[in-house]
């Protein structure tokens, strides 16, 4: 038995990737545990934001959307959508930006929009939100995606957010001045994206998969040929996930026993 | 008393027609203008045309009860109580409306220019993307009324000739807001995050406004920096405590979990939904009514902790 679950491994290992003085503008779920965890252990200088406008909250309580009152608490500014996602596109800010997705491709680009085609859509999402603003100005995002063929897709059924558009220098070339995706963090493993071709490939696997596992779980063939172990969470970041940033497991769901 | 105090009934009736483009105020599962929402379904308007940012509760209750023709949005959710609006997804899905897609930012942008009258706003947000190529507004809606002839259009950045968004800025026929605070003269006070509140009515023909609580003259006026909007304006006020249940007014109450539990079984569901709306917005002619069927014991459970803005421990499952 695994001494922890899917969900505090991806929150780790997405933390490990933030450094000391990033600012991150987070989501809810996961990112906001990423964010926080990273804080507490190893970038105290971070500071995490929300669309909506809270910067820099206490955060004494988890916030279940964007919009909750506890991103206003204890905050060093309340302001609103306009000042808040000008931030992403700052120059002078190293902006890390976490997002989820119903569909990404191999270049990283995201679909939160919609299933089928505009035309006959057979399932719809919530839609954009600050999402694709995010994935245009910042400076790198970091994805959280569930591992699954039908999420990790050769085409976008709507292309919602833009990564590396279709690899190389596409990026810079649509017009974006900085920013792409820098991790996808899945419930098998870390996903990055090679330097000249900007293709997805595996970079890291957890101890309860296999790279042939990962690769078969994706849906378009994925570079397994980098790929190594992940580090095993360390006993004092289990204890600060668990006891000092979620302890009502609010967003972490059921510990390890009841999950195996 | 300025003389824009007024009943919600008066509000909805002399300043909202059928058809009319209407921008909802608030975020998701935050200040979202309920009671004014729950008139306009009583008055049966329709037509109606909303443009929002991030919309949650309002949206979908005035889907769901058939007063919507056309949507431009962002992102349409009620956080973890409908990550998606089941009314709008089903809408959505039916076509039973129109929708048109942009970011946060771009709908933002679009407020601000219409508050600012600029002729249009730029931004690289989007660029390469559906939302910059798919139109989703139906060819035979476009040019008419309200409905712009192009979403947006990709220009070259005059100084630089590099690609970027141009967008069209928003003058909505209403605006609807809740906010904390409104003084006796028509001062307009937004505590906690004001969201795009005060360029979606700076950008607004007309102003609607409920409050949790009406300020003297001179206490508003004590501390302005903390003020938003001024009395000119505004069209109405209508005192409204409580004004944004089931979702939550910072330092005032937090959302209500219980009630958009109830709302989330009902949302799924046709009949479930007419037997919500005949329950909780067709028979109540004013808050008060309203409240009473809410009840004590769920008002006080979510009342917020002045301090932290929330109510702390709430059980929000």
């Amino acid at each position: 038995m695994r001494p922890y679950t899917e969900n505090e491994i991806m929150a780790l290992c997405a933390g490990r990737l933030v450094q000391n003085g990033d600012i991150l503008f987070a989501g809810t779920g996961l990112s906001m545990l990423a964010a926080t965890v990273a804080k507490r252990i190893h970038a105290p200088e971070a500071v995490v934001f929300f669309e909506t406008g809270g910067i820099d909250p206490s955060l004494d309580e988890l916030p279940l959307a964007v919009g909750d009152s506890r991103v206003m608490t204890g905050a060093s500014l309340n302001t609103g959508l306009a000042e808040a996602l000008s931030f992403l596109g700052h120059p002078r800010l190293r902006v890390i930006a976490f997002l989820g997705a119903a569909q990404i491709d191999r270049y990283g680009n995201l679909n939160s929009t919609q299933l089928g085609s505009y035309e006959n859509p057979i399932e719809r999402f919530p839609g954009s939100g600050g999402a694709c603003d995010a994935a245009s100005l910042a400076s790198g995002v970091i994805v959280f995606m569930k591992n699954e063929v039908k999420r990790f897709v050769r085409k976008l059924d709507y292309f919602t957010s833009p990564g590396w558009i279709s690899g190389g220098d596409s990026r810079a070339k649509a017009g974006f001045r900085r920013g792409g995706p820098v991790a996808v963090v899945t419930d098998l493993g870390v996903m990055k994206f090679d330097e000249t071709t900007r293709e997805m490939y595996l970079s890291e696997y957890y101890s309860s998969t296999t790279p042939e596992a990962v690769a078969a779980a994706t849906g378009f063939d994925l570079d397994i040929s980098r790929a190594r172990p992940a580090a095993e969470p360390t006993e004092r970041e289990l204890a600060v996930l668990r006891t000092q940033v979620d302890p009502q497991r609010l967003i972490l769901g059921p510990p390890p026993q009841d999950v195996l | 008393m300025a003389d824009t105090f007024m009943s919600t009934a008066e509000a909805v009736q002399r300043y909202i027609r059928d058809g009319d483009q209407i921008a909802l105020g608030g975020f998701t599962v935050s200040r979202n203008p309920m009671s004014i929402t729950r008139e306009i379904i009583r008055q049966k308007k329709k037509d109606l045309y909303l443009v929002v940012h991030s919309q949650g509760q309002a949206l979908e209750l005035l889907i769901g009860a058939g007063c919507v023709r056309r949507i431009e949005l962002a992102y349409g959710g009620v956080a973890r109580f409908a990550p998606t609006g089941y009314r709008f997804k089903k809408a959505f899905k039916e076509k039973t409306i129109e929708v048109e897609d942009y970011t946060n930012y771009q709908m933002t942008l679009r407020f601000l220019a219409g508050a600012m009258g600029l002729p249009f706003i730029a931004t690289t947000a989007g660029l390469g993307t559906d939302i910059t190529r798919i139109s989703g507004f139906p060819k035979e809606s476009r040019g008419k009324g309200k409905v712009p002839a192009h979403k947006l259009k990709i220009i070259k950045d005059p100084f630089d000739d590099s690609d970027v968004v141009a967008l069209q800025p928003l003058h909505p026929d209403v605006t609807i807001l809740h906010t904390q605070y409104a003084g006796e003269d028509g001062t307009i006070r937004i505590e906690g995050l004001s969201f795009a509140d005060i360029e979606q009515a700076r950008a607004a023909r007309h102003v609607l406004i409920s409050c949790e609580k009406v300020l003297p003259t001179e206490e508003i006026r004590r501390d302005p920096s903390k003020n938003c909007l001024p009395p000119f304006l505004v069209d109405a006020i209508i005192p409204t405590p409580l004004g944004a249940h089931p979702t939550a007014c910072y330092r005032f109450y937090d959302y209500d979990p219980v009630h958009l539990n109830l709302f989330k079984k009902a949302a799924q569901d046709d009949g479930l939904f007419r037997r919500y709306l005949d329950e909780w917005v067709y028979p109540f002619e004013t808050q008060g009514e309203y409240l009473e069927k809410v009840g004590r014991e769920d008002l006080l459970r979510i009342q917020a902790d002045p301090v932290r803005g929330y109510a702390p421990g709430l059980d929000r499952r």
